[in-house]
């Protein structure tokens, strides 16, 4: 069993403290993404739990042993880095039995195990070569391969598709997914592209500046987000939001600094009269209607065919993006009116960004 | 070889010369006289016997005086050309020689004595090879127990210096430990330290460790050179650190990482720094005359220094001894050159 428990775990460069105390715990088999904007942390909370960085607090276990002084190598994890890392100067062959060579696998063995893994990945007709004549997506290959063939308990990707191009980054998606399936290993996976995170993650940790934001599954965080960051941060295009304030009178109402007025729900959440609060919608539950209480001025709108954007600004300058099906009539410089569904919004704290969702 | 006649005839396009062609090639000739003649004399000369070495003025090509073995001679009879008086034309041997007068025979008559004036005479001459330069080196002079220290000198502490370099140069551009930079710092303050001055130390050093008048006396102070280090350490910052830690995913240990992965992937700038230290070490004069005061354990550069007397040198034996010494190292060069230049390059170094 390999569940993996970080407790309050920190790391600090000196005065810089840069993982800032967190809690996690992931599941046997789970495939987990840890997601959040450059410098948030994320690699080097992977790296932390690979054992190649040391931490300053905290307790890192897993399958239920603490190894935060257990060296990288006999964690038993395998990691795909970013830039692959593979071994330059060794043969593909060479690249996947090395690991094996070093535990003192016999020699048949490992050349049984490294014919099944590059089978497996379709790098069989590579074995021969040396990493620097391979395309991108074969490195990547080679690099998942040489983690595969070890048979690690817990598999760690260090955004191992930001190198690749788009369609081939599309596939390779596909394969790591379909890989975790087949092999049922839990894995970590890192990346700043929410998609991906949203595509392949059974659960998803959102970071920022070396904190937690929110763990959970992709719709959980797509459906509740905890707060301002993680609502804007997942979803693409993003989630629009609306400052305001509850009306003084009547907390059913809430003032945008554009001054428009909007009902808002009876319940679900914690209206008290007078807060200022963030609306958050997405755009694709936002819609153009005669009778909709934002006024908004169209600066631009993209027609795809199967779907169009409008991208506009309301009164008070506030950006908005509406995501509709089908083709739309708006025109470029259109002041058209929106409706906001009270059923879709989600509200905001605007003081500290926390979710105002009370259930 | 057809490329390198096209490479050596290589000119500037167009059916003429221009004038560019010209320049550069009398620039290039001049570039290899200069280069080339020192050496090639030095080879010419290793081949002349002493005598045609004390000639004034000096042959560029070895020249040696003809002789005949004549009956009732022990010795072998130098051949005079007469060039005057009444046997002019004819070639004599020579007996003896009195003052100003010699005593020569017709070697078609050897009874008749002659008696020709000097002047009237010039020595038979043909271009002849002095192998016995060469021979006597191995013969009076034991040439191969010199090449053996000098190589023996060279190959263990040009290993022994790569081996003990780059594990400096590994752990001073890997690892991250408190006073690295200091440590750096002071491997090349060293460079500011002539040898001549720590020479003394160093010596008693030597002594005291019984290492005095033994190869290994020579071997050992040399292993460390900053130089090295600092040239392996450039290089070896260039290697990705992520490659080590998925080494150390591998399960690899830090040895095997430097085995297995640093060393392989240095092997540009090993190559460089091997180089330079057969060179360093083949030539290697001061430090290796005051260790080495046994002749059995001379270098061939302390053997050569030897054939250097107060009052006499041997110089056709020098000479020779010196073309033996150079061509090892020539021949290092001349196969691995072609690593200086991109493994300098790509060190980042000077």
């Amino acid at each position: 069993m390999a569940a993996i428990e970080l407790r309050d775990v920190r790391k600090a460069y000196g005065q810089a403290e840069v993982i800032k105390g967190i809690d996690l715990s992931i599941a046997h088999g789970e495939f987990c993404v840890f997601v959040g904007p450059s410098g948030c942390g994320k690699s080097t909370l992977l790296r932390m739990i690979s054992g190649l960085e040391g931490i300053t607090g905290g307790q890192i276990a897993i399958g239920g042993e603490v190894v935060n002084d257990i060296p990288a190598a006999d964690r038993g994890l395998a990691m795909v880095f970013q830039s692959y890392a593979l071994y330059p100067h060794m043969t593909v062959r060479q690249n996947l039995s090395f690991g094996l060579e070093n535990i003192q696998t016999p020699r048949a063995e490992i050349a049984i195990k490294v014919d099944e893994v590059a089978r497996m990945l379709q790098i069989e007709q590579l074995l021969d070569r040396r990493p620097k004549d391979l395309s991108g997506g074969q490195r990547q290959r080679v690099a998942i391969g040489r983690a595969v063939v070890r048979e690690p308990r817990v598999f760690l990707f260090d955004e191992p598709l930001s190198n690749l191009d788009a369609e081939l980054r599309v596939d390779m998606r596909g394969e790591i997914a379909a890989l975790h399936r087949r092999l049922g290993n839990t894995m970590i996976y890192v990346t700043h592209d929410q998609v991906e995170a949203m595509t392949m993650a059974d659960k998803i940790a959102v970071l920022r500046l070396g904190k937690l934001e929110q763990f959970g599954a992709p719709l959980e965080l797509y459906n509740r987000p905890a707060n301002l960051f993680v609502a804007g941060f997942i979803g693409s295009p993003k989630m629009n939001f609306l400052s305001g304030q509850i009306d003084a009178e009547d907390r059913m109402i809430l003032r945008l600094e554009s001054g428009e007025a909007l009902a808002l729900p009876h319940q679900g959440f914690a209206q008290r009269v007078g807060a200022k609060v963030t609306l958050g919608i997405r755009p694709n539950h936002m819609e153009a209607a005669v009778t909709g209480p934002v006024k908004l001025a169209v600066s631009a709108v993209e027609q795809l065919g199967g779907e169009s954007y409008v991208y506009g600004q309301t009164a008070s300058g506030t950006a908005i993006t509406l995501h509709s099906p089908g083709q739309t009539r708006i025109g470029l410089g259109d002041v058209i009116q929106v409706a906001v569904p009270t059923d879709k919004i989600h509200l905001f704290d605007s003081e500290t960004g926390l979710s105002l969702r009370m259930d | 070889m057809g490329r390198t006649l096209a490479f050596l005839t290589a000119t500037r396009g167009g059916a003429r010369l221009h004038w560019t062609d010209w320049a550069s090639y009398s620039y290039l000739f001049v570039g290899v006289f200069l280069m080339f003649f020192p050496v090639i004399w030095l080879v010419l000369s290793s081949f002349k016997t002493e005598a045609d070495l004390q000639r004034y003025p000096p042959t560029f090509l070895p020249y040696q005086q003809q002789t005949i073995m004549l009956d009732g001679h022990a010795d072998p009879l130098p051949l005079f050309q007469i060039t005057d008086g009444e046997h002019e034309g004819k070639i004599l041997a020579q007996l003896r020689r009195v003052g100003l007068r010699a005593q020569m025979v017709d070697p078609a008559d050897p009874e008749t004595r002659l008696t020709i004036d000097i002047a009237d005479r010039a020595p038979v001459e043909r271009f002849t090879l002095a192998t016995e330069n060469y021979t006597d080196l191995f013969g009076r002079f034991n040439f191969l127990l010199y090449f053996w220290n000098s190589t023996f000198i060279t190959v263990t502490a040009t290993l022994i210096m790569l081996l003990t370099n780059s594990m400096a140069a590994f752990a001073l551009s890997k690892y991250q430990f408190r006073g690295r930079t200091v440590v750096l710092l002071l491997v090349i303050g060293t460079l500011m330290i002539p040898q001549t001055v720590v020479l003394v130390p160093l010596f008693l050093i030597v002594t005291e460790l019984g290492m005095f008048n033994s190869l290994w006396g020579v071997i050992i102070p040399g292993a460390a050179t900053p130089t090295g280090v600092f040239l392996l350490r450039q290089y070896m910052l260039t290697i990705p650190d992520e490659i080590l830690d998925a080494a150390r995913m591998d399960k690899a240990s830090e040895w095997k990482i430097y085995w297995r992965i640093i060393l392989p992937l240095s092997a540009p700038a090993i190559a460089v720094l091997a180089i330079l230290a057969i060179m360093w070490r083949w030539n290697d004069f001061l430090w290796p005359l005051i260790v080495l005061t046994q002749s059995e354990n001379f270098t061939l550069q302390l053997a050569l220094n030897s054939f250097q007397g107060e009052l006499q040198t041997q110089w056709s034996s020098l000479l020779a001894m010196t073309v033996l010494t150079l061509l090892p190292i020539a021949m290092v060069f001349m196969f691995l050159q072609k690593y200086i230049a991109t493994g300098i390059a790509s060190t980042g170094g000077k």
